[in-house]
């Protein structure tokens, strides 16, 4: 019984791994990542992940107090957080971020400030969702795990 | 036998993106290489130049004119942009530097820009990989270590060999015996040279004789690879 629950979550995952890919959430880049994950650093992708959330709410808090500012003009600050941003999100997979980041670059290299907070409302929203994802993907991988884990000793009994 | 021969390849990857070390040391460790990871060209340097003694062969004889890198790396791979030292930077005082200019370098870039690529490769980069770095990339990364392994060693026995007395030419093969290497012993030697395979392995460098250690000299046959011996001081004749 508890072993069909486990397949029945790894069925879960694999729909919403492949929800992410067909809304452009996420590339073939994580499922490198996944690759690289194995009994040897079996929680690879959820530690580069838990690094990339780390990185990233500290860049968006940067981006959010430059552009706060009442005398902002370092556009080229704003640029480099972005290459940050850009190159951390498109090592994880992360497209629809990539792609929103982009975007603010370009603004910012316009010195477009009304363009630039709006870029960076896009950002935070796609950054919110992807987070909320990943945690629920690592979410059913735990019950996942924990199901398929609990089946064996049951066995025994 | 005294020699920790290595069998894996140091790389020394660069990186100021937390999150691209962490991945570029994972796809280094699944392709078997040992990695050090710095967050900068500088630290790069440093550790490039640290140890002044050769860590895996204590025993290893006279200092070799050439050879101040000890920790040996076999490889840099490193980011094009970072701040301070950039890729190239690092690259260009690599390839500067009489002791640490045979070692490859590989750049990474998250943008594919056409004049930079060429401006890395004509400073002598070897390869330049566009991020994000897959595994499938790093399998071009082995002929490049690889060649310059076996260069290091040719340069060490033929170094060796200058360094000890010329010895009579004698072409009786002992299997399997161990040579004792340091400078006297090497002279004292030279009265014992029926079975002084040392002098055979350095002639048949030199000479390029039917050897049955001619695959040395060769160098890349089928079983050159990470666990052939280097012939930094003891060698095995098998």
């Amino acid at each position: 019984m508890l072993g069909f629950g486990a397949d029945l979550l790894w069925a879960d995952m694999n729909r919403l791994l492949a929800f992410l890919f067909h809304q452009g959430v996420l590339d073939e880049q994580f499922l490198q990542l996944q690759q690289l994950q194995d009994h040897t650093s079996p929680n690879f992708v959820s530690e580069v992940v838990n690094i990339y959330f780390h990185e990233s709410e500290k860049l968006l808090n940067n981006l959010r107090s430059l552009l706060m500012e009442r005398e902002f003009s370092d556009y080229k600050k704003i640029e480099i957080h972005l290459n940050q941003f850009i190159g951390s999100s498109s090592s994880i997979g992360a497209k629809r971020v990539t792609s929103v980041c982009i975007a603010f670059r370009a603004a910012s290299e316009q010195d477009n400030r009304a363009g630039c907070l709006r870029a960076l409302e896009m950002l935070e929203h796609e950054y919110c969702y992807l987070k909320n994802k990943l945690h629920e993907l690592f979410q059913i991988e735990q019950q996942r795990a924990l199901a398929a884990g609990v089946r064996y000793p049951m066995q025994h009994q | 036998m005294g020699l920790a021969a290595e069998s894996q390849f140091h790389v020394l990857a660069v990186d100021d993106s937390i999150i691209d070390r962490k991945l570029i040391e994972r796809l280094l460790k699944t392709s078997s290489y040992q990695v050090t990871t710095v967050d900068s060209g500088s630290k790069a340097l440093e550790f490039l130049g640290l140890c002044e003694n050769d860590e895996t062969n204590p025993n290893t004889p006279s200092v070799f004119p050439n050879n101040h890198q000890e920790v040996e790396v076999n490889l840099v791979i490193t980011d094009y942009c970072m701040p301070g030292m950039t890729g190239y930077d690092l690259l260009k005082k690599i390839k500067e530097s009489s002791s640490l200019k045979n070692i490859p370098v590989v750049i990474m870039s998250s943008e594919n820009v056409p004049s930079r690529i060429n401006r890395c490769l004509e400073e002598g980069a070897e390869e330049f990989f566009l991020k994000p770095v897959r595994l499938s990339d790093l399998s071009r990364l082995k002929p490049h270590m690889k060649k310059t392994k076996l260069k290091h060693q040719k340069q060490e026995t033929e170094q060796k060999f200058e360094n000890s007395e010329i010895i009579q030419n004698d072409q009786k093969q002992t299997p399997k015996s161990q040579i004792q290497h340091s400078e006297t012993e090497s002279q004292s030697q030279t009265q014992l040279q029926a079975h002084s395979t040392i002098d055979q392995q350095q002639q048949s460098l030199q000479q390029g004789n039917n050897n049955k250690r001619k695959n040395m000299e060769q160098g890349l046959s089928s079983d050159t690879d990470r666990t052939r011996p280097r012939y930094s001081g003891i060698a095995t004749v098998v």
